[in-house]
């Protein structure tokens, strides 16, 4: 029985590495990006966030929301209140007390999705997997997280150029998604920030995918700090407890008490 | 209350003996809180304290959560970005929210292997498996209603799937999952109803963790030498154990602390690690994701409900008897509940009359194998279902069941097992030999 238990664990193992091989190859490589967010001690760079939002506005919010994302929380960026009431009253909302549309206010949220096939944005960059594996082990997830925001630059990257007819829609072939029928959204040069700072297509899809990482996961510093609080703490009262542990337990075990 | 002879409460003050005639509390929280407890206990068995925590830990934070979700199918989803966004603390309070039922599953699974290994689950004990088979029972739909209500898209297709299990039950079936859901399809009557549930359950694991103890208060806690503690008398007791209070407390807090530093560190640094992309976008009926995967806690048992399909023989033989009301689907499902079935039926198909694996030279592999099995079922579960990896399930699956039913119940008759210390201060004084006479 053992025997046949043995090969049959040799002949699961031969299996698994043959399909593991096998594998792969499904979508197109998403390449890993240093975000300034990434770690433990990573913070969202507030000019980096600023840079995206002039993408997503002057771009991605022709056809997308952000629904989720309350204006408000723009001073998360460095904006002050001025600033962020400048920016909301370029939105009009609907108002269902006025059972109107009316100009939008700090206290609203981004407008959804002004294309009814373009999906909301507001937590994109949490909602893709750029990394998997290997082998369903996910520890590529444990060392390069998840890998959102570096999915939406590969997929802002990774068109081919190819135009594909489908049931008499026109669908760009890219590299991650497959056809999708959004044309190519940005290329070099397609937004121009107020500081010169460089805006080829990789510049601009770095910046709005690590916009998009904000507006999926605002509270990032304030999570981070928690980790950091109940780790050190957490840490030195196991160091206490550890000490106490070992000097109750000393009589017993006929150890020297310390 | 406990087997073990030991010193209870007396009842001191004019006040104490006034209560302790009305309300005899003092003197149970005493005699649980000073229970003898078997010295030898080593770091396998601090898992109980992390679970009894976890459960506090859900409860206090699932209170807070409740009180700012909406269980409404069309604004689920955007409460909880409210309280991700808006609520204070609301991020952190749901992170660990979602992890703390991670960290639940991770100690409940040593804890359960932890039992399986050293006898915990043989006479006297039964009763203690057994309950402990109905609290991860508990854990577990408690768990799978807890993750639906996000209403994400694996949360709502997770929920058509496993109610779309107890629809293949033969005759009862669609009737069953119309009951369970509420209506014909995953929807917002499903949401509610999980709602409700998801807020009962823990309290009614509560009840059963309380059932729990007090079982293994009654018949004294097993010990890595599954050697029984002496109870002729008081004094012998004592050599064979120290009270709970502080010896154990402090052990477990010290060894809770380091899992928390873990635990706070998972929170802090990587939340979403365990979950699924896939939850952040919101429950649509019309598009169903490519994969739809579990949680990893449900996986084992999930590559077990897959591994029996069509055309394996057993599939096809009970298919063939039972007149094609048992299919491949059915078969699954009960191969589901089974597996867990023969997990509780533990303490009577081992015959050994040795607790511990420790002096089971045989058993011990086959117990390694059994961890390795259920790590790789647990993988299985997340892949496709397809071939290999439905053939490596199929051997998971009919190993985990064998383990229980075959190798178990064979292993007590042929193994011969190692001499085993005479009583548990011996094995305590071979660890520590400086050590002499007990602590008073």
């Amino acid at each position: 029985m053992i025997r046949k238990l043995t090969l049959s664990a040799l002949s699961a193992l031969v299996i698994t590495a043959g399909g593991a091989f096998a594998a792969g190859g499904e979508g197109g490589h998403v390449e890993n990006i240093k975000f300034s967010f990434d770690g433990p001690f990573g913070k969202y760079d507030q000019s980096q966030l600023q840079r995206g939002l002039q993408v997503y506005t002057e771009v991605c919010s022709a056809c997308h929301g952000l629904k989720y994302v309350p204006l408000r929380t723009l001073t998360d960026l460095g904006y002050d209140d001025a600033q962020v009431r400048a920016y909301a009253a370029q939105f009009e909302v609907f108002d269902a007390e006025l059972d109107d549309f009316r100009t939008a206010i700090p206290t609203d949220h981004f407008p959804s999705s002004a294309l009814e096939n373009a999906p909301d944005l507001s937590l994109m960059a949490k909602a893709r997997a750029g990394f998997h594996g290997p082998y369903g082990l996910g520890l590529n997830q444990l060392f390069n997280g998840i890998g959102g925001p570096e999915y939406i630059v590969a997929l802002l990257n990774g068109y081919t150029g190819e135009e594909v007819e489908m049931a008499g829609s026109t669908f760009y072939e890219n590299s991650i998604f497959g056809n999708i029928a959004m044309s190519p959204p940005l290329e070099d040069g397609s937004v121009e920030y107020a500081d010169g700072h460089a805006n080829d297509l990789h510049h601009l899809s770095e910046d709005v995918a690590a916009f998009l990482m904000w507006a999926a996961e605002p509270k990032l510093s304030a999570r981070k700090h928690v980790g950091f609080m109940g780790v050190f703490f957490l840490g030195l009262l196991a160091v206490m407890l550890y000490l106490t542990n070992k000097r109750l337990w000393a009589p017993i075990k006929g150890k020297k008490q310390a | 209350m406990a087997g073990i002879p030991h010193d209870h409460y007396e009842p001191k003050s004019g006040f104490e003996k006034w209560l302790d005639k009305r309300l005899p509390v003092v003197g149970l929280l005493y005699d649980t809180l000073m229970i003898p407890t078997p010295k030898n206990l080593n770091w396998w068995w601090i898992w109980g304290i992390v679970l009894a925590f976890c459960l506090v830990l859900q409860i206090i934070t699932g209170i807070v959560l409740a009180m700012h979700y909406t269980p409404h199918a069309d604004m689920a989803f955007a409460s909880v970005e409210h309280i991700m966004r808006d609520v204070n603390g609301g991020a952190v309070l749901r992170y660990v929210h979602a992890n703390g039922a991670s960290l639940f599953f991770f100690a409940v699974y040593i804890h359960i292997f932890r039992g399986l290994f050293y006898g915990s689950y043989k006479a006297p004990r039964e009763v203690t498996w057994i309950i402990g088979m109905l609290i991860y029972l508990a854990m577990m739909a408690t768990g799978f209603m807890g993750y639906v209500l996000p209403w994400g898209q694996m949360s709502f297709w997770g929920a058509t799937v496993i109610t779309g299990l107890f629809g293949a039950i033969p005759f009862v079936g669609d009737a069953l999952q119309t009951w369970l859901l509420g209506g014909p399809a995953v929807g917002n009557a499903t949401l509610n109803r999980f709602f409700s549930l998801h807020y009962l359950l823990p309290f009614v694991i509560a009840g059963l963790v309380i059932v729990h103890v007090w079982a293994f208060h009654t018949t004294g806690n097993n010990n890595p030498t599954g050697v029984e503690v002496r109870r002729g008398s008081k004094a012998e007791a004592q050599k064979d154990t120290l009270p709970f209070w502080p010896y154990f407390v402090i052990k477990d807090l010290f060894a809770l602390v380091v899992v928390l530093v873990i635990f706070f560190a998972v929170v802090g640094f990587m939340p979403n690690f365990l979950g699924h992309p896939d939850n952040y976008i919101e429950a649509n009926p019309l598009s169903t994701p490519a994969h739809i995967v579990p949680e990893w806690y449900y996986l084992p048992f999930y590559a077990i409900l897959r591994a029996f399909t069509a055309d394996v023989w057993a599939v096809q033989l009970v298919n063939f008897i039972t007149g094609g009301i048992i299919d491949a689907k059915v078969f699954g499902v009960f191969a589901m509940f089974g597996a867990i079935l023969v997990m509780a039926l533990a303490p009577w198909t081992d015959t050994s009359s040795v607790r511990s694996g420790k002096f089971r030279p045989m058993f011990r592999w086959w117990f390694y194998l059994l961890v390795i099995d259920f790590v790789v079922l647990m993988w299985c579960g997340a892949q496709p279902a397809e071939p290999p990896y439905s053939i490596i399930a199929l051997i998971g699956a009919t190993y985990w069941f064998a383990y229980f039913l075959v190798i178990l119940p064979i292993l007590g008759v042929i193994e011969k097992p190692l001499p085993l210390p005479e009583t548990i201060e011996e094995d305590f004084n071979n660890h520590y030999p400086s050590a002499k006479t007990p602590a008073e």
